[in-house]
């Protein structure tokens, strides 16, 4: 150790607010940007999911069997 | 070499390979950027002219020395943007942009911090401050060009531009502190000479330029890998990787 107690660490003779100043906006902007960039790629991987979820769903529907009564027209020979 | 080439160039390629290096490169830069950052504030002896508020060197000389890294890898990407076409070297330098930005603003900020206490002031319009005030500047024109411009191509294309027009700043930063010998110190660390530090200094710096730079990676990575799914949303790979689970 290059101190002799913990308070004169703090201390650092007086530069202790400019050092832990320093090493605070360090920190704290570094994890701010860490966990922005992760949640973000979180975020697209969601929108994702959902965007294919909801074309499963609209292909299912698309493929499910005909309703009993349709509206198709139907040739009937007129004679 | 042209089939690596291709590949390097492939989205769903640098996905699968960047997925597997993420872990390592997170977990060794925050080990080494700890034991940086720890050896030098308690145990690395005092400096004998400035005292402790040198204890921010651990920090400010790691986030000065990436911010022009990134720039320069930034640069390397637009010119590949350039003269390839290569997506995934426009995807580099979109993604990493805002974390250069964040890198040299934390430089400014810790160097402002310093100034005060060895200096007596917090600014100076010196040669180095300026020049790395302007890096600043370019990381925030990039980020603000890219999103002025809505077509993908021409952004990539105007930003590529914009990014190997600044680098001309960089060897004025490298050098001011040599043609204009004012208040900053010279550099630490040079690759022809011995470090003008004890060990017991020079080896925790150099242990969290390394951590940063492997933080840096990282970053890189996930925020590459964020875009890309953006941009390949409609592709059948990124569909298969989001839907069973591999992101």
């Amino acid at each position: 150790m290059a101190f002799d107690s913990f308070s004169a660490f703090i201390a650092m003779e007086g530069h202790g607010p400019y050092v832990w100043a320093c090493y605070a906006v360090f920190f704290v902007l570094m994890l701010l940007m860490m966990i922005g960039s992760v949640r973000s790629r979180k975020a697209i991987v969601e929108s994702c999911r959902r965007g294919y979820e909801f074309q499963a769903d609209k292909s299912k529907v698309a493929a499910s069997p005909p309703p009993s009564a349709s509206f198709a027209r139907v040739n009937v020979s007129q004679d | 070499m042209w089939q690596f080439f291709h590949k390097l160039g492939s989205p769903k390629w640098f996905f699968g390979i960047s997925t597997r290096f993420m872990p390592w490169l997170l977990a060794g830069g925050v080990i080494l950027l700890m034991a940086g950052v720890v050896w030098g504030l308690a145990f690395a002896p005092e400096d004998y002219l400035q005292g402790n508020s040198y204890r921010i060197i651990f920090i400010h000389v790691p986030t000065a020395f990436m911010a022009q890294s990134v720039y320069i890898m930034m640069a390397s990407a637009a010119l590949v943007t350039l003269v390839w076409r290569m997506k995934l070297a426009d995807v580099f330098v979109k993604a990493v942009a805002p974390v250069g930005l964040v890198l040299t603003f934390l430089a400014l900020f810790t160097g402002a911090v310093w100034g005060k206490p060895t200096w007596g002031t917090w600014w100076i319009w010196d040669a180095r401050l300026t020049s790395m005030l302007i890096l600043m500047f370019l990381y925030g024109g990039v980020i603000a060009l890219d999103r002025a411009i809505n077509d993908e191509k021409s952004a990539a294309r105007a930003v590529a531009v914009l990014v190997l027009v600044g680098v001309v700043n960089i060897p004025i930063i490298k050098y001011s502190v040599e043609w204009w010998n004012t208040l900053h110190q010279p550099a630490t660390f040079k690759l022809t000479e011995k470090p003008s530090m004890p060990a017991e200094m020079w080896v925790p710096l150099l242990l969290s330029v390394l951590g940063l730079y492997l933080i840096f990676g990282w970053l890189a990575c996930v925020r590459m890998q964020t875009e890309i799914l953006s941009r390949e949303q409609r592709t059948r790979w990124v569909r298969e990787f989001v839907m069973k689970g591999r992101v």
